[in-house]
């Protein structure tokens, strides 16, 4: 597929599918997430404020009117655009498209405009309005392999880019499912996959083709590198 | 035939350095408490610096707030210099006479003005270096030019400068009349800076060259500015920022509030120096009618804006614009920004009599900014509130204290700098004034009574 591989020059190609038919809407992945990548405490007063650093988050809605009502679940991540709005916009190329499909997010170059985060759709990036803070106690639960970021700069997810580049470095092969971003790890349904898109017998590439998939706001051309799969259920 | 007052050359000597050479207890008083004002803004930013954005009302949906409106508003207040003095110089607008330097100075102190704002309103200011200069210093990477972050301060800085060059050409002749009429170091400073200025022909006609060219150069700078500030909102992905008319809307709307600011000005300032001599009912007259063609032309943008996004009937659009139109507090903010910026002032506008009470236009340009202020603020909050189909956070922006704060310092900080600048320099061009009086002075040939000076055109 043309759209999938804008990124011919490097091996991998990242991209993520999630089974909305298998979410439950749990929040491990969200949990997992923030332990993995050193995200703050979001107490009760961060989502007052509205300022709550979730780098996913599980969004749920209604469906259906009472009696006959689901509770339907969308897990938000930075969908990795291949055509990303926030890029484009960045005056210190502190965003920008590697060339393994990512959308990087260079801390040290970000002087805190904010107009990626009003240029994105999907409200994937967030902003560091205080200087985070943890608990004595969990101090050193800080993951040594992501950067703290400070106050002032904007931040999303990765990917897991850390645990990319260690599995990968010095032009490694791996195998696919040979690791997966925390929050694929930590999916106790199986709902998400993780893996090289440029890699045609990987899981996320069978899935990638599934009939149920979709992608989200498709319409305005960001061309993600997330997948959604979900049943179209006629009568529900 | 335009009327003028007779003045002879000494009486408009005196009148307008009469500041220049000695100062008033009010002059004193206004500029401490506008100094008090700016020292309180300058610490709420020391403050918001220390302790992080937080301390604004800002949230995750919505990332820009009222530092990003008053950049706007700044940037359209410093659209009446390229205005009053460039168009008008160029068509021969004799009205002009009394405000092209006033309108000049603002936009130079607005425009520095709003380049503080988005230094105000980024995340690490100290870093801000990196983005507004393209020097490769130590990062080994360029600004993306892609961004119209990149184009903002490259279209403000070349207004700036250009501005500043005006103000200053337009300066020597009256820095060399206050150089012969003072002693001491103020002689020595004021010698300098008229750069050996001695009113000989050859100085007069570069100077008038100097003049006509930097009107035209600064002319595509009067389409190019608030088009380029547009984009920031045009270029985005956000409903109802992403709409072409945003460029020529910006413009003229820039150029309502800028006009109506030097409205203000020039009433302030007739009444603080006494300039009752130099500013006439006639030339408020002008400048009145001249904002009714601009106020209705800016209502026609705004009306496109809103019929274009009617016509797409686009979802995200229409929830935003119903955001903006029936939901309060934004419902009432719409109706306080369309009544204060046309409803009210324009149709006031049309009688002569109100065009003619200083009064009367003190008030309606006052509205006509404030209403413009809303304007602004309107366009940029509900659009990210409702940016999306998944915001799922359905809270408004209340903009903080430290925010208001550092609104109502900027403010101050151009009065502060107008009233030091009037201080120093006469806000009214006397040399201006002086060719003024020379083109309606008269003299008898024979019986009849001819103009002592034929214009050329």
């Amino acid at each position: 597929m043309a759209t999938r591989t804008q990124s011919t020059r490097a091996d991998h190609k990242w991209g993520m599918v999630i089974d909305l038919d298998r979410c439950t809407g749990c929040q491990a992945c969200v949990i997992a997430c923030q332990s993995e990548n050193n995200i703050p405490l979001n107490d009760q007063s961060a989502f007052l404020d509205g300022r709550a650093i979730e780098w996913i988050r599980v969004e749920r809605y209604w469906e259906g009117d009472y009696p006959d009502i689901k509770a339907r679940f969308l897990p938000v991540l930075c969908q990795h655009c291949d055509n990303a709005p926030c890029e484009s916009v960045c005056p210190v190329y502190a965003t920008y498209h590697n060339n393994e499909g990512l959308n990087v997010q260079v801390y040290n170059r970000c002087v805190g405009t904010r107009f990626c985060g009003n240029n994105c759709p999907y409200h994937a990036r967030l902003f560091n309005y205080w200087e985070p803070v943890w608990p004595e106690d969990l101090r050193n639960q800080l993951n040594p392999d992501v950067t703290v970021r400070t106050r002032g700069i904007m931040e999303k997810c990765t990917f897991c880019i850390q645990r990319i580049r260690r599995s990968t470095r010095g032009g490694k092969q791996v195998e696919d499912q040979a690791f997966n971003p925390a929050c694929v790890q930590a999916c106790p349904t199986d709902a998400m996959t993780f893996g090289d898109l440029n890699n045609p017998d990987s899981r996320v590439s069978q899935k990638w083709e599934d009939e149920r998939a979709f992608r989200v706001l498709e319409a305005l051309g960001t061309n993600p590198s997330v997948k959604y799969l979900k049943q179209v259920d006629a009568h529900a | 035939m335009y009327y003028r007052r007779t003045l002879t050359d000494a009486q408009i000597n005196r009148e307008l350095l009469d500041v220049v050479f000695r100062t008033p207890m009010w002059w004193v008083v206004i500029v401490s408490c506008l100094g008090l004002i700016v020292a309180g803004a300058a610490s709420a930013f020391g403050f918001m610096m220390n302790q992080g954005l937080g301390v604004t009302g800002l949230q995750q949906p919505i990332f820009w707030g009222f530092f990003i409106t008053n950049f706007i508003f700044w940037v359209g207040i410093s659209h009446a210099g390229v205005m009053i003095s460039a168009i008008l110089r160029l068509s021969q607008a004799e009205w002009r006479r009394p405000m092209v330097r006033a309108a000049e100075t603002m936009t130079v102190f607005a425009l520095m003005t709003s380049l503080l704002q988005p230094l105000i309103h980024a995340g690490r200011p100290w870093r801000i270096f990196y983005w507004v200069f393209p020097y490769d210093w130590a990062r080994g990477i360029w600004p993306d030019v892609r961004s119209p972050l990149v184009w903002d301060p490259t279209a403000i800085i070349t207004y700036l400068t250009s501005s500043s060059l005006f103000v200053y050409t337009a300066l020597i002749p009256d820095l060399a009349i206050i150089r012969d009429r003072s002693t001491g170091w103020r002689r020595t400073v004021y010698g300098i800076l008229a750069l050996g200025w001695h009113g000989n022909p050859r100085q007069w006609k570069l100077q008038g060259i100097a003049g006509i060219l930097l009107s035209a150069l600064i002319l595509p700078v009067f389409v190019s500015v608030h088009s380029i500030v547009s984009w920031d909102f045009g270029v985005s992905l956000v409903p109802s920022w992403h709409v072409t008319v945003f460029a020529p809307y910006f413009v003229i709307g820039a150029v309502h509030s800028g006009v109506s600011a030097v409205v203000t000005l020039m009433i302030l300032m007739r009444k603080l120096y006494k300039l009752e001599n130099f500013i006439w009912e006639e030339h408020i007259d002008a400048v009145a009618r001249l904002l009714i063609v601009v106020a209705t032309a800016w209502l026609f943008f705004f009306w496109l804006d809103l019929v274009f996004a009617l016509w797409l009937k686009e979802e995200q659009e229409m929830t935003v614009w119903h955001l903006r139109l029936f939901e309060p507090p934004w419902s009432w903010l719409f109706l306080a920004f369309i009544v204060f910026s046309y409803i009210i002032p324009v149709p006031l506008w049309m009688f002569r009599r109100v065009r003619r009470s200083f009064t009367w236009m003190l008030w309606t340009s006052l509205m006509v900014n404030v209403g413009m202020f809303l304007e602004r603020l309107i366009i940029i909050v509900p659009a990210l509130m409702r940016k999306g189909p998944w915001v799922f956070t359905y809270d408004t922006y209340r903009p903080s204290a430290v925010e208001v704060t550092l609104i109502v310092g900027s403010i101050a900080l151009v009065a502060l700098l107008l009233m030091l600048f009037s201080k120093f320099f006469p806000l009214i061009p006397v040399w201006e004034e002086k060719e003024g009086q020379k083109l309606i002075d008269e003299v008898k040939v024979g019986d009849r009574v001819i103009p002592a000076l034929v214009k050329e055109h």
